[in-house]
């Protein structure tokens, strides 16, 4: 048996579905026989009657409805059709859901799912990676499954817990990873995972950019240097301690991310490793985001914009040499 | 078709045509705003019991306006004066079971739906045992678990809140159960409100949408918020069935947004009225209205509400002078009663606070020494 990444998406779906009447999915197009933008909810309507269901393009509405629905005790799974879209449903996820906790005690649990992050071709407006906007607003989990198993795993979790979840799930990953089959358990939510040890130099990851880190190690590693690869999962919480356990290994940290470069994911773990490991450090830690500009069409410039294994490797051969 | 109008008035054909829900007629012919008309009898059963509403929330907000002024109260203070009578009648249908989203100018449908006015001093004063516990205050407070929605400032973003609200207890198999919830002819030109009405439609909830036209968003006229020839046009655009509303005309609100209620209730489409009246303060107690002008405080929607009903209870003599007297001097108390309780209670402290926004307390993001905790 082999099954994708987007396989493992909607088999959590449908165990979701099936173990809990509470859950239903709402979005664009995942209802009737069309099964989703990227075939995420395939067949569930049909499974499931009733409890996959077409919205209008109202983005804002799809998240403030699984909200109020939320608050009467379901547990919705709203699917963007692509993280981009997720822009025009800012004000539901970050002032309402995002605040709701902290304003009445009463969580939200919703989970949004984000088609994210760049494919050949997309252009700007369906390739975005969104989570550290989402990360910097309070209230909000943010998860980034890179592996087939986690995909499976963390959607589970999300659903089951009471706050509310951002779930970006790679499209790059949607169909190139697979897995021999789906696990029964994963490793706890918000705990960050070493992908490959390593005692030279740690790479800070996650998503479709832990998989261009590992190439790059690979790369590396021919040149005799052992590199150490953090799979960080969840970006908020963010596992300080996996990170700086890892940096304490290697004295020297990059980290990687595939959305913008100003502030962010990339910059948070920066930020933390100088305050809290200072003393760890060999070497200036760096890391390698997206550019500073929309994110291009013509594949030639869209290999460009993102971090490659190739960009990461020239990169951490800087640090290693200081 | 659903939710066809004519001119904001069903016409006798449409309301033929529909279901019986005890009130087939034309019911908006004693609605609409007459330059001139005498008050009409007040038959409805709940006049009396809104008017005191209204008279609660007005003693009620200017001690609170008072406070202000007094430097009493940190942050803003909204008040619906010139709206209580719209806004009573939101609230006094409503039932356990029901879900109501109000905002900011909605005190008397508050109290009526059973908010205690302790709790709204409470929030004011940013009390600990209030329902937002200092974290939010003024008008944002809510209690979710009987059904008060908690409004937060983006107009228009608690529209398709209820809708999923009440698609769950549909889902759970309630019965008999509606929401309900208010705008403003600002808020109705936001995006959110349109694809929550729309989405509204789409589910076929038990939704009231009651919009206020106070004539003003903050200082901007009616001219530069929307070029349609009427709001409640929209109503059928969306798939809504829809009202107008003298909002000044206790009456005619108990009378329209009762029917409306009673409708969504009976499974009819989505409802919504729009009501005309003239804001009577500021856009909060920091802003002077001087933008306001003569012309159109001379409208017959500017008239203020609270008085006409009074002048209607005299003039009719449902209550007596004395009777009157007391009912006032009880709001007093009322109002006198809740603040000095809720002044006695604590205020949070920085430093005990749990500062934690998610529930998860496991997952908690542990900012460490690089942050500012």
């Amino acid at each position: 048996m082999s099954i994708t990444y987007l396989e493992a998406i909607r088999e959590a779906q449908a165990k979701l579905l099936h173990d809990d009447k509470r859950v239903f999915i709402y979005g664009q197009d995942v209802g009737g026989s069309f099964g989703g933008a990227f075939k995420a909810t395939k067949g569930l309507a049909k499974e499931f009657p009733g409890r996959v269901l077409n919205t209008p393009i109202s983005e804002d509405a799809m998240v403030g409805t699984a909200i109020g629905a939320a608050l009467e005790g379901m547990r919705p799974i709203v699917e963007m059709q692509f993280a981009d879209f997720s822009s025009v449903a800012l004000n539901q996820i970050l002032n309402n859901a995002g605040t709701h906790y902290w304003r009445t005690n009463i969580p939200v649990p919703i989970t949004v799912r984000l088609p994210s992050g760049g494919t050949k071709g997309s252009g700007p407006f369906h390739s975005q990676s969104m989570e550290s906007l989402y990360a910097h607003y309070p209230g909000l989990i943010v998860m980034t499954p890179a592996t087939v198993e986690d995909a499976y795993t963390m959607l589970i979790d999300a659903v089951a817990i009471d706050d509310p979840v951002v779930f970006c799930e790679h499209k790059y990953l949607y169909y190139h990873l697979k897995a021999d089959n789906l696990p029964n358990d994963g490793m706890p939510v918000g705990k960050a995972r070493i992908a490959r040890p390593g005692r030279d130099l740690t790479i800070v990851s996650y998503s479709a950019m832990l998989h261009e880190s590992l190439s790059a190690a690979e790369e590396i590693a021919k040149e005799g240097f052992e590199i150490e690869v953090v799979d960080l999962r969840t970006v908020k919480p963010l596992d300080t301690a996996t990170v700086l356990a890892s940096v304490a290994r290697t004295g020297r940290l990059l980290a990687v991310g595939e959305s913008f470069p100003w502030g962010g994911v990339t910059a948070e773990v920066i930020a933390r490793v100088s305050a809290e490991g200072f003393h760890l450090l060999d070497a200036a830690p760096a890391r390698i985001n997206a550019k500073d500009t929309p994110i291009p069409y013509h594949p030639n410039l869209w290999s460009t914009h993102r971090p490659s294994s190739k960009a990461i490797a020239a990169k951490a051969r800087k640090i290693l040499r200081e | 078709m659903l939710g066809m109008t004519d001119g904001g008035v069903f016409s006798e054909n449409f309301l033929r045509s529909r279901l019986d829900v005890g009130y087939n007629r034309p019911m908006l012919q004693t609605a609409r705003p007459k330059k001139k008309s005498q008050p009409k009898a007040p038959a409805h059963e709940k006049y009396l019991e809104a008017f005191r509403w209204m008279l609660l929330t007005r003693t009620f907000e200017e001690k609170l306006a008072s406070m202000y002024r007094g430097g009493r109260i940190t942050g803003g203070v909204y008040i619906g004066k010139g709206q209580e009578a719209v806004s009573v009648a939101c609230g006094i249908f409503l039932q356990k079971g029901d879900i109501f989203a109000p905002l900011i100018r909605d005190q008397a449908g508050r109290s009526a739906f059973g908010e205690p006015l302790v709790d709204v001093a409470r929030t004011y004063l940013g009390s600990r045992a209030g329902p937002m516990r200092g974290r939010d205050g003024n008008i944002h407070r809510g209690k979710p678990r009987d059904g008060q929605l908690a409004m937060i400032s983006h107009l228009g973003a608690m529209v398709s809140v209820v809708v999923g609200s009440l698609m769950a207890k549909r889902g759970r198999g309630e019965k008999n159960f509606i929401g309900l919830t208010t705008i403003g002819e600002g808020g109705m030109q936001t995006g959110a409100s349109h694809e929550g009405m729309n989405i509204a439609a789409v589910e076929h909830v038990p939704l009231v949408v009651v919009a206020t036209n106070n004539h003003y968003a903050y200082s901007t006229p009616n001219d530069r918020e929307f070029a349609c020839a009427n709001l409640v046009d929209r109503a059928r655009g969306y798939g809504f069935e829809g009202y107008e509303l003298d909002g000044t005309d206790l009456a005619a609100c108990l009378d329209v947004i009762g029917t409306a209620v009673k409708r969504a209730r009976a499974g009819r489409p989505p409802q919504l009225v729009v009501a005309s009246i003239l804001r009577l303060a500021g856009h909060g107690e920091h802003d002077d209205f001087s933008y306001v002008t003569d012309d159109i405080r001379r409208e017959p929607f500017a008239i203020d509400c609270l008085q006409r009903t009074e002048a209607v209870i005299r003039e009719r003599e449902l209550a007596d002078a004395e009777t009157l007297k007391r009912w006032r001097e009880e709001a007093a108390e009322d109002v006198e009663n809740a603040f000095s309780a809720a002044q006695r209670e604590p205020v949070p402290s920085g430093d005990d606070e749990d500062w934690s926004a998610i529930s998860r307390r496991d997952l908690v993001d542990e900012i460490g020494e690089g942050g500012s905790s």
